[in-house]
Order: structure tokens, then sequence, then C-alpha cells
């Protein structure tokens, strides 16, 4: 029992370094596609038809190639003309998978929102720049949050597929463990639950910001 | 205002002239025209489908017009121009459905449009805004959420925000058509209470009692036309088309 405990100590002392690699290859390549995301969900919007279509053209693009074939394309494909670093390319490749994803929420979540919202806030003057930041993004944003937050989850668990690039980070470690010490069952066993404690922590976050922002006299009732 | 046009003392603070909106079979408008004089109010009565709502949203660009000239305080309101936000914020509505802003405070629904496009101080609209909610009858409700009000109570805080543009016309769409017979006529006070006041003001309506008792010009559509125009003693007491005679021997 305790050389059990020892060894999965020594493994956790292993693959504890690699966290914060997960972890911010996971908040960069998030905060990219949210901010892609956004102006695609902008896009997807527009009555002006070369915009929704490029927005679309954008969607289906991204949203149709698997994200490990396009991680090889940015790293192997572009990362050798632009000479990208490791973490850049991954970065980049999640980003623009994940911005597809988070651009339709985007746009499901403005498109929610009651035309009178609109005829309201056009009626007293504002214009469109105005009524998009102030009356229909912040009540959009609300409904996005649970969305937002799988595609969080996700893009987390996605981020140890640019392992396979060589970049260091918990399941790269992982595999270097398991494959030097021959103890796959214990490693991959402590790998995935160090991933379920950021996914728990994630999914915390998630309840507590949307208690935070719900609209008084809005609750739901059960 | 652009200053390019102003509107004399005499002429109307509204002017619709042969307004149409054709390629809509179901809210069609033929060749409608009237005027508003300054501090009168004008009210749009008929079935519906008669197309008194869509005039009244063509009146600040809400829909399209196809053909015609509509004048705000002298001002031509052309789709192609840049003065749409601009007429439009002179020029204040109050929808069926309300339309607060529902993740603002009330008091925020009031104050947002004036600090954005007037570009007033805050500090200095929103004393204005708790006077007019007084006004209204809401005072103490400056931080409620509009989902925490009844609706007679957030249709007089839609009636407030518009106010707090200072609007020279307001217009509305079937104010009470939404609310509780009993929440009716706490709206139609303050809708009252403005009339004495002198706004100019456009009311589509169904509430043909109080048409006639505030109003100081009444309209009657049918399938997109203007039938009669008169003073409502004469429209309601005396009408002289037959299709005005035969809608308020119906609904009267």
């Amino acid at each position: 029992m305790t050389e059990q405990l020892a060894q999965f100590a020594e493994i956790l002392r292993f693959l504890l370094p690699a966290v914060p690699a997960t972890i911010q290859i996971t908040l960069a390549s998030f905060l990219l596609a949210l901010f892609l995301g956004i102006g695609v969900g902008l896009l997807r919007i527009q009555k002006q038809p070369l915009l929704r279509g490029a927005g679309r053209l954008w969607v289906d693009c991204l949203r149709g190639v698997p994200l490990l074939v396009i991680i090889f394309f940015v790293y192997f494909g572009l990362g050798k003309v632009l000479h990208l670093p490791q973490f850049v390319a991954g970065v980049l490749a999640i980003g623009l998978c994940y911005s597809a994803y988070i651009g339709e929420s985007v746009r499901a979540g403005i498109e929610a929102i009651p035309q009178g919202q609109w005829e309201a806030a056009r009626s007293l003057g504002m214009s469109w720049p105005q009524t998009m930041r102030h009356v229909v993004l912040p009540q959009a944003f609300r409904i996005v949050i649970p969305p937002l937050m799988n595609e969080f989850i996700s893009c987390l668990k996605d981020s140890s597929l640019v392992s396979v690039v060589g970049l260091r980070e918990l399941t790269r470690a992982g595999r270097d463990y398991a494959s030097a010490k021959f103890v796959d069952f214990q490693t991959w066993f402590v790998v995935g639950l160090l991933y379920l404690a950021m996914t728990l922590a994630l999914t915390r976050l998630s309840s507590l910001l949307e208690r935070r922002l719900r609209i008084p006299g809005r609750e739901t009732h059960s | 205002m652009s200053g390019t046009f102003h509107r004399r003392d005499d002429d109307p603070m509204v002017r619709v002239e042969a307004l149409c909106k054709r390629y809509s079979p179901q809210f069609s408008v033929q060749d409608v025209a009237f005027e508003v004089p300054d501090g009168t109010v004008t009210a749009l009565i008929g079935p519906s489908g008669s197309g008194k709502s869509t005039i009244l949203r063509m009146l600040n660009g809400l829909e399209r017009m196809d053909s015609g000239r509509i004048l705000l305080d002298g001002i031509p309101l052309d789709h192609a121009a840049r003065n749409l936000d601009q007429v439009r914020a002179e020029c204040g509505m109050v929808f069926q459905q309300f339309n607060l802003f529902a993740h603002l405070t009330v008091i925020d629904n009031l104050c947002l449009a004036p600090t954005i496009v007037r570009r007033r101080p805050r500090a200095e609209v929103e004393p204005e805004a708790r006077e007019l909610l007084r006004k209204v009858g809401l005072a103490g409700k400056e931080f409620r959420f509009p989902a925490q009000l009844s609706g007679g109570e957030q249709q007089r805080v839609a009636i407030a925000r518009a106010l707090c543009m200072r609007p020279k016309v307001l217009l509305f769409d079937e104010p009470t058509s939404a609310l509780d017979p009993e929440k009716i006529s706490e709206v139609l006070d303050v809708i009252r209470a403005l009339a004495r006041e002198g706004m100019t003001m456009l009311i589509v309506t169904h509430e043909m009692g109080f048409a006639r008792e505030v109003a100081h010009q009444v309209c009657f559509l049918d399938q997109g036309k203007l039938v009669e125009v008169g003073a409502p003693e004469q429209l309601f007491g005396a009408p002289r088309e037959e299709r005005t005679r035969v809608f308020l021997a119906r609904v009267l």
C-alpha cells in the first residue's frame, strides 16, 4: 500500500510541472478563440451577404476539419514557412478551431435577444454599434455562458492534442513517464485525475459566474 | 439639430405626405397624408391590419417607406441619410410590449440613451430621471429590474425612458394592449397628464373612449388608407364616411 502511494506521489511529482503548460496553452488558445469567435459571430448576423458569407465560410471550414489535422497543418505546413515555435503553432491551431464553435454560440446568443430590444434602443437614437455594445451583447453574454464554458472545457481537454508536435504539456509528460518507467495504468490514471480536477474547477467557476450575472426577477423557477 | 432645416412656428410638428408602403400585402399603406400641430394629440384608430402601427413605425424609421415624405419638426426623414439616428433621438417611442432593457435597472434604463446618444453627464441626467420616475408614480423603484415590475409599471418606465431623451414628439404603439384591464388606467393617466402639459403625441389605440377624450384629432384608417380625419366630437359623433360608421358601430 505505502509502496503504491509512493509510486503515485512520484508520478505526481513528475507530472505536476507540466500542468502550468497545459493551463497556459488552454488560456491562450481560448482567449484567441473568444476574440476571433466574437468577430465571426458578428459577421454571421450581418445583412451584407458578402460579410455573412465570409463568417459562414470560416465556421464551415474550421468546424469541418479535425483539430489534429489543423494542428499538423499549422505546425508542419505553416510552421515550416513562418518558423512558428511549437507553443505559437499549437495555440493558433486550437484558437482557430474553437473560434468556429464560439462564433456559432455568439451568433445564437445574439439572435436570442428579442427584436423589441433592438427597436427600443434604435428608437432612442442609439446607433447599431451602441445598441450592440450596451443592449444586445450584455444580454447575449449571459445566454452564452453555458455553451462558452462547454467550449472552454473542451478546449482544455483538446490541448492534449498538441503533445503530438512535441509541446511539453500534461499529456506529453504522461507519455514520457509511462514509456520510461513502463507504468501505463498508474500514469494515465493520474493524468486523467489531473485533467478532471481542472475541468471540475472550471465547472464550479461557470456556475459561480452564472449566479453572479443572473438578472434579478429572471430567476428560473422549478 | 442639423441646422439646415427649421420648422417655422406655424408649421406642424409632424407632416406626412403621400406616404406609401406597397410591397407588403398585409401591412400596406396607400397615399396617407396628415399633419400633427405642435402640442396636440393625434389618435390613429382602425381595425387590425389597417396600417396604423406601420405608419407610426415609419415615422421613426423602424419601418421603411416606399415613397412619400415625412417631416419631423421640419426635418425630412430620409432613409439614405445619416440623420435617422438624430431624428429618432427627437422622437420617442412607446411599444406595446414595453421593451425595457432587461439587464438594466429602472434608473439605468432611463439614463442609458441620454448619456451615450446625447453625451450628457450621468450626474446631470440622473436627477432628471428620478424626477420623471416620480412623475409617472414610480419613485422608489429606481433599482428594480424590469422583470420585477408589473406590466403597468413597466409601461410607465418605458414612457419615462422616452421622456428622458427630451423628445419633441412621442409615439405610442398600442400602449395598453398588452396590459391587464386593471392596469390600463394607470398608463392612460400618465398619457393624459402629458397631453395636458402640451406634449405632441401620436397614439395608436383601441381605447376609443380614451382617444375621444384626449385627442385633438382622430385619424381613422382602413386597409392602408386614411379614410377620415376629424376632431373627436365630429368623427365619433357624426362620422362622414360609411366605413367609419360601420367600424365605430362594431367597437363602441
